[in-house]
Protein backbone atom coordinates (compact mmCIF):
# COMPACT_ATOMS: atom_id res chain seq x y z
CA UNK A 1 0.00 0.00 0.00
CA UNK A 2 1.87 3.52 -1.03
CA UNK A 3 0.62 6.59 0.08
CA UNK A 4 0.51 8.09 -3.07
CA UNK A 5 -2.40 5.90 -4.33
CA UNK A 6 -5.56 6.46 -3.15
CA UNK A 7 -6.79 2.93 -2.20
CA UNK A 8 -9.91 1.68 -4.44
CA UNK A 9 -12.67 1.32 -1.76
CA UNK A 10 -12.64 -2.27 -1.43
CA UNK A 11 -9.37 -2.34 -0.92
CA UNK A 12 -9.74 -0.56 2.65
CA UNK A 13 -12.39 -2.55 3.97
CA UNK A 14 -11.77 -4.64 6.45
CA UNK A 15 -11.48 -8.19 5.57
CA UNK A 16 -8.12 -6.79 2.88
CA UNK A 17 -6.80 -5.22 5.80
CA UNK A 18 -3.68 -6.18 7.95
CA UNK A 19 -4.19 -7.39 11.02
CA UNK A 20 -2.71 -4.92 13.12
CA UNK A 21 -4.17 -1.96 10.88
CA UNK A 22 -8.02 -3.06 12.06
CA UNK A 23 -7.06 -3.31 15.56
CA UNK A 24 -5.56 0.57 15.22
CA UNK A 25 -8.69 1.60 13.57
CA UNK A 26 -10.99 -0.09 15.98
CA UNK A 27 -9.17 1.34 18.97
CA UNK A 28 -9.49 5.11 17.53
CA UNK A 29 -13.18 4.58 16.66
CA UNK A 30 -13.52 4.61 20.84
CA UNK A 31 -10.75 7.38 21.08
CA UNK A 32 -7.41 8.20 21.60
CA UNK A 33 -6.29 7.89 24.95
CA UNK A 34 -5.94 10.90 27.26
CA UNK A 35 -1.79 9.88 27.73
CA UNK A 36 0.79 12.31 26.64
CA UNK A 37 1.93 10.06 23.98
CA UNK A 38 -1.27 8.77 22.60
CA UNK A 39 -0.04 7.34 19.57
CA UNK A 40 2.55 5.06 21.70
CA UNK A 41 0.00 3.78 23.65
CA UNK A 42 -2.06 2.93 20.79
CA UNK A 43 1.00 1.42 19.43
CA UNK A 44 1.33 -1.08 22.52
CA UNK A 45 -2.06 -2.13 22.40
CA UNK A 46 -2.53 -2.53 18.61
CA UNK A 47 1.56 -4.31 18.37
CA UNK A 48 2.94 -1.51 16.45
CA UNK A 49 5.57 1.11 16.62
CA UNK A 50 4.84 4.63 17.46
CA UNK A 51 5.66 6.00 14.45
CA UNK A 52 3.82 3.20 12.19
CA UNK A 53 0.69 4.35 14.24
CA UNK A 54 1.28 8.13 13.37
CA UNK A 55 1.82 6.92 9.72
CA UNK A 56 -1.14 5.00 9.33
CA UNK A 57 -3.36 7.69 10.77
CA UNK A 58 -1.41 10.51 8.76
CA UNK A 59 -1.86 8.10 5.32
CA UNK A 60 -5.83 7.63 6.28
CA UNK A 61 -6.04 11.16 6.72
CA UNK A 62 -4.37 11.56 3.20
CA UNK A 63 -6.56 9.13 1.45
CA UNK A 64 -9.93 11.12 3.20
CA UNK A 65 -10.55 7.29 5.29
CA UNK A 66 -10.30 10.26 8.53
CA UNK A 67 -12.22 13.31 7.70
CA UNK A 68 -10.84 14.60 10.78
CA UNK A 69 -9.09 14.50 14.04
CA UNK A 70 -9.81 15.90 17.50
CA UNK A 71 -12.59 16.69 19.84
CA UNK A 72 -16.05 14.90 18.83
CA UNK A 73 -18.11 17.01 20.56
CA UNK A 74 -22.09 15.80 22.11
CA UNK A 75 -24.13 19.12 21.12
CA UNK A 76 -26.80 17.88 23.16
CA UNK A 77 -24.71 18.30 26.40
CA UNK A 78 -24.06 21.71 25.55
CA UNK A 79 -27.27 22.77 24.96
CA UNK A 80 -27.57 22.48 21.25
CA UNK A 81 -30.97 20.45 21.46
CA UNK A 82 -33.26 21.40 18.63
CA UNK A 83 -32.13 18.98 15.59
CA UNK A 84 -34.04 19.73 12.73
CA UNK A 85 -33.72 17.18 9.92
CA UNK A 86 -35.18 18.85 6.67
CA UNK A 87 -36.61 16.99 3.97
CA UNK A 88 -37.23 17.93 0.43
CA UNK A 89 -38.79 16.68 -2.59
CA UNK A 90 -36.24 17.93 -5.82
CA UNK A 91 -36.88 17.24 -9.30
CA UNK A 92 -34.12 14.37 -10.13
CA UNK A 93 -32.30 16.63 -12.74
CA UNK A 94 -32.05 19.81 -10.02
CA UNK A 95 -31.16 17.63 -6.79
CA UNK A 96 -27.46 18.10 -7.24
CA UNK A 97 -27.29 22.30 -7.99
CA UNK A 98 -29.72 22.64 -4.95
CA UNK A 99 -27.58 19.99 -2.60
CA UNK A 100 -24.95 22.12 -3.66
CA UNK A 101 -26.20 25.36 -2.22
CA UNK A 102 -28.14 23.79 0.72
CA UNK A 103 -24.02 22.80 1.58
CA UNK A 104 -22.81 26.04 1.32
CA UNK A 105 -25.74 27.87 4.03
CA UNK A 106 -23.11 27.99 7.22
CA UNK A 107 -26.35 27.07 8.96
CA UNK A 108 -25.98 23.55 7.35
CA UNK A 109 -24.40 20.86 9.20
CA UNK A 110 -25.29 18.14 6.87
CA UNK A 111 -26.59 17.72 3.35
CA UNK A 112 -27.03 14.47 1.31
CA UNK A 113 -28.98 13.11 -1.39
CA UNK A 114 -31.08 10.07 -0.82
CA UNK A 115 -33.50 7.68 -2.90
CA UNK A 116 -37.48 8.24 -2.47
CA UNK A 117 -39.35 5.47 -1.32
CA UNK A 118 -42.28 5.55 -3.03
CA UNK A 119 -45.35 5.85 -1.77
CA UNK A 120 -44.38 6.71 2.03
CA UNK A 121 -41.22 9.13 1.53
CA UNK A 122 -41.60 11.08 -1.67
CA UNK A 123 -38.16 13.25 -0.11
CA UNK A 124 -34.92 12.62 -2.13
CA UNK A 125 -32.76 15.51 -0.52
CA UNK A 126 -31.79 15.80 3.36
CA UNK A 127 -30.15 18.79 5.11
CA UNK A 128 -29.81 18.98 9.03
CA UNK A 129 -29.73 22.81 10.99
CA UNK A 130 -28.43 22.37 14.23
CA UNK A 131 -29.23 25.25 17.03
CA UNK A 132 -30.15 26.29 20.79
CA UNK A 133 -34.01 26.47 20.12
CA UNK A 134 -36.21 25.46 17.76
CA UNK A 135 -37.31 29.40 16.52
CA UNK A 136 -34.46 30.15 15.83
CA UNK A 137 -33.40 27.40 13.25
CA UNK A 138 -36.97 27.92 11.81
CA UNK A 139 -36.36 31.53 11.40
CA UNK A 140 -32.83 30.40 10.08
CA UNK A 141 -34.17 27.49 7.74
CA UNK A 142 -37.02 30.57 6.43
CA UNK A 143 -34.54 32.25 5.52
CA UNK A 144 -32.79 29.95 3.28
CA UNK A 145 -35.80 29.11 1.38
CA UNK A 146 -35.82 32.75 0.57
CA UNK A 147 -32.62 33.09 -0.13
CA UNK A 148 -32.46 30.01 -2.37
CA UNK A 149 -35.68 30.52 -3.59
CA UNK A 150 -36.81 26.93 -2.66
CA UNK A 151 -40.91 27.78 -1.50
CA UNK A 152 -41.84 26.12 -4.43
CA UNK A 153 -40.20 22.85 -3.38
CA UNK A 154 -42.50 20.42 -0.96
CA UNK A 155 -40.80 19.80 2.06
CA UNK A 156 -40.94 19.13 5.76
CA UNK A 157 -39.11 19.79 8.72
CA UNK A 158 -38.36 16.66 11.56
CA UNK A 159 -37.19 18.46 14.76
CA UNK A 160 -35.90 15.37 17.20
CA UNK A 161 -37.77 14.97 20.22
CA UNK A 162 -35.30 12.34 22.07
CA UNK A 163 -31.71 10.50 21.51
CA UNK A 164 -31.88 7.48 22.36
CA UNK A 165 -28.38 7.20 20.94
CA UNK A 166 -25.65 9.22 19.65
CA UNK A 167 -22.04 8.18 19.35
CA UNK A 168 -19.19 7.58 16.73
CA UNK A 169 -19.34 5.00 14.18
CA UNK A 170 -18.38 1.57 14.60
CA UNK A 171 -17.29 0.19 11.59
CA UNK A 172 -14.75 -2.28 12.36
CA UNK A 173 -16.43 -6.28 13.30
CA UNK A 174 -16.58 -6.25 17.12
CA UNK A 175 -14.09 -9.02 17.24
CA UNK A 176 -11.35 -6.94 15.83
CA UNK A 177 -9.78 -5.72 19.02
CA UNK B 1 -30.31 17.27 30.94
CA UNK B 2 -27.93 19.65 29.20
CA UNK B 3 -24.59 21.52 30.93
CA UNK B 4 -24.48 25.18 31.52
CA UNK B 5 -22.09 27.60 29.55
CA UNK B 6 -21.08 28.96 32.48
CA UNK B 7 -19.14 25.37 32.89
CA UNK B 8 -17.09 25.85 30.67
CA UNK B 9 -14.43 28.20 30.98
CA UNK B 10 -12.42 30.04 27.94
CA UNK B 11 -9.85 27.21 28.21
CA UNK B 12 -12.76 24.44 27.32
CA UNK B 13 -14.17 27.11 24.91
CA UNK B 14 -10.88 27.24 23.32
CA UNK B 15 -10.18 23.48 22.93
CA UNK B 16 -13.77 23.03 21.63
CA UNK B 17 -13.69 25.82 19.23
CA UNK B 18 -10.22 24.75 17.96
CA UNK B 19 -9.96 21.90 18.30
CA UNK B 20 -12.58 19.98 16.59
CA UNK B 21 -10.32 19.48 13.74
CA UNK B 22 -6.59 19.58 13.38
CA UNK B 23 -5.35 17.99 16.51
CA UNK B 24 -1.84 17.39 14.96
CA UNK B 25 -0.25 14.21 14.64
CA UNK B 26 2.80 14.62 16.33
CA UNK B 27 4.66 13.07 19.36
CA UNK B 28 3.29 14.79 22.11
CA UNK B 29 -0.20 16.33 20.54
CA UNK B 30 -1.63 17.72 23.68
CA UNK B 31 1.89 19.45 24.64
CA UNK B 32 1.14 20.99 21.14
CA UNK B 33 -2.28 21.83 21.80
CA UNK B 34 -1.01 23.39 25.37
CA UNK B 35 1.54 25.62 23.68
CA UNK B 36 -1.04 27.22 21.61
CA UNK B 37 -3.52 27.31 24.26
CA UNK B 38 -0.74 28.87 26.48
CA UNK B 39 -1.50 26.28 29.00
CA UNK B 40 0.38 22.54 29.95
CA UNK B 41 -0.27 19.19 28.61
CA UNK B 42 -1.12 18.68 31.87
CA UNK B 43 -4.18 21.17 31.89
CA UNK B 44 -4.63 19.67 28.71
CA UNK B 45 -5.67 15.74 29.62
CA UNK B 46 -7.44 17.30 32.27
CA UNK B 47 -9.55 19.28 30.37
CA UNK B 48 -10.11 16.65 28.03
CA UNK B 49 -10.92 14.19 30.77
CA UNK B 50 -13.25 16.64 32.49
CA UNK B 51 -15.40 17.35 29.28
CA UNK B 52 -15.38 13.33 28.35
CA UNK B 53 -16.77 12.82 31.54
CA UNK B 54 -19.54 15.47 31.45
CA UNK B 55 -20.27 13.86 28.71
CA UNK B 56 -20.09 16.80 26.25
CA UNK B 57 -17.21 15.13 24.16
CA UNK B 58 -18.47 11.01 23.12
CA UNK B 59 -14.52 10.94 22.38
CA UNK B 60 -10.80 12.52 21.24
CA UNK B 61 -9.88 10.89 18.12
CA UNK B 62 -11.06 10.73 14.66
CA UNK B 63 -13.88 10.76 12.88
CA UNK B 64 -13.74 8.34 9.81
CA UNK B 65 -15.49 8.84 6.71
CA UNK B 66 -18.76 6.74 6.54
CA UNK B 67 -18.49 5.22 2.74
CA UNK B 68 -15.04 4.47 2.95
CA UNK B 69 -14.76 3.50 6.72
CA UNK B 70 -17.76 0.89 6.37
CA UNK B 71 -21.32 0.38 5.57
CA UNK B 72 -23.78 2.83 7.41
CA UNK B 73 -27.37 3.23 6.28
CA UNK B 74 -30.19 5.70 7.33
CA UNK B 75 -33.39 3.89 8.67
CA UNK B 76 -36.98 4.76 9.94
CA UNK B 77 -40.13 3.09 11.23
CA UNK B 78 -42.87 4.72 11.77
CA UNK B 79 -44.49 3.05 15.67
CA UNK B 80 -47.24 3.81 17.99
CA UNK B 81 -45.82 6.91 20.00
CA UNK B 82 -47.07 5.10 23.12
CA UNK B 83 -44.40 2.26 22.43
CA UNK B 84 -41.65 4.15 20.97
CA UNK B 85 -39.56 3.47 24.05
CA UNK B 86 -39.71 0.15 23.80
CA UNK B 87 -39.11 -0.35 20.06
CA UNK B 88 -36.73 2.18 20.61
CA UNK B 89 -34.92 0.20 23.07
CA UNK B 90 -35.26 -2.89 20.85
CA UNK B 91 -33.04 -0.59 17.84
CA UNK B 92 -30.68 0.24 20.56
CA UNK B 93 -29.74 -3.56 21.28
CA UNK B 94 -29.35 -4.14 17.62
CA UNK B 95 -25.36 -4.63 16.67
CA UNK B 96 -24.07 -1.50 14.86
CA UNK B 97 -26.86 1.41 15.84
CA UNK B 98 -24.73 4.27 16.58
CA UNK B 99 -27.67 6.93 16.14
CA UNK B 100 -31.05 6.71 17.41
CA UNK B 101 -33.67 9.44 17.34
CA UNK B 102 -37.41 10.51 18.16
CA UNK B 103 -38.39 12.55 15.67
CA UNK B 104 -41.69 14.23 15.04
CA UNK B 105 -43.39 12.57 11.83
CA UNK B 106 -45.14 9.28 11.23
CA UNK B 107 -42.07 8.01 11.14
CA UNK B 108 -40.74 8.96 14.56
CA UNK B 109 -37.65 6.72 14.49
CA UNK B 110 -34.85 7.17 13.01
CA UNK B 111 -31.73 5.05 13.37
CA UNK B 112 -28.57 4.85 11.71
CA UNK B 113 -26.68 1.14 11.13
CA UNK B 114 -23.40 0.58 10.89
CA UNK B 115 -21.27 -2.65 9.72
CA UNK B 116 -17.83 -3.60 8.16
CA UNK B 117 -19.05 -4.24 4.79
CA UNK B 118 -22.69 -4.01 2.98
CA UNK B 119 -23.65 -7.77 2.99
CA UNK B 120 -23.09 -7.44 6.89
CA UNK B 121 -25.45 -4.25 7.42
CA UNK B 122 -27.94 -5.53 4.54
CA UNK B 123 -28.39 -8.79 6.98
CA UNK B 124 -28.02 -6.59 10.21
CA UNK B 125 -31.11 -4.60 8.80
CA UNK B 126 -33.20 -7.57 7.91
CA UNK B 127 -32.74 -9.26 11.14
CA UNK B 128 -33.86 -6.05 12.90
CA UNK B 129 -36.65 -5.59 10.70
CA UNK B 130 -37.87 -9.19 11.81
CA UNK B 131 -37.49 -8.28 15.51
CA UNK B 132 -39.23 -5.11 15.30
CA UNK B 133 -42.54 -6.65 13.03
CA UNK B 134 -42.74 -3.06 11.38
CA UNK B 135 -41.22 -1.89 7.78
CA UNK B 136 -38.22 -0.21 7.63
CA UNK B 137 -37.65 2.78 5.40
CA UNK B 138 -34.02 1.98 4.18
CA UNK B 139 -32.64 5.27 2.78
CA UNK B 140 -28.84 4.91 1.98
CA UNK B 141 -26.99 8.42 0.90
CA UNK B 142 -26.50 8.27 -2.36
CA UNK B 143 -24.22 11.58 -2.36
CA UNK B 144 -22.52 13.83 0.36
CA UNK B 145 -23.13 17.43 -0.90
CA UNK B 146 -21.85 18.39 3.13
CA UNK B 147 -20.87 16.33 5.76
CA UNK B 148 -18.96 17.69 8.66
CA UNK B 149 -20.58 18.58 12.35
CA UNK B 150 -17.58 20.67 13.31
CA UNK B 151 -19.56 23.44 13.53
CA UNK B 152 -19.01 26.39 15.57
CA UNK B 153 -20.23 26.31 19.23
CA UNK B 154 -23.07 29.34 19.69
CA UNK B 155 -21.37 29.96 22.97
CA UNK B 156 -23.66 33.11 23.38
CA UNK B 157 -26.99 31.89 22.12
CA UNK B 158 -26.55 29.00 24.91
CA UNK B 159 -25.52 31.53 27.20
CA UNK B 160 -29.69 32.36 27.04
CA UNK B 161 -31.11 29.05 26.92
Amino acid sequence: MSAATPLPLDAVRSRDEPAAHRRLRALLEQGMPLTPRPWQTLAEQAGMAEEQVMACVRRWQAEGMIKRLGLVVRHRRLGIQANAMMVWDVPDEQVEEIGRRLAQEAAVTLCYRRPRRLPEWPYNLFCMIHGARRERVLAELAMIVERLDLGELEHRVLFSTHAYRQCGGRYVGEGAI
Amino acid sequence: MHCHPRDFDSLDRGLIDIYQRGLPVCNRPFLSVAERLGTSETEVIARLERLLSLGVLSRVGPVFDHARAGASLLAAVAVPEETRDAFAELINAAPGVNHNYAREHDYNLWFVMTAPDEPELEARLDALEARLGVPMLRLPMLEGYHIDLSFPIPWAELECT
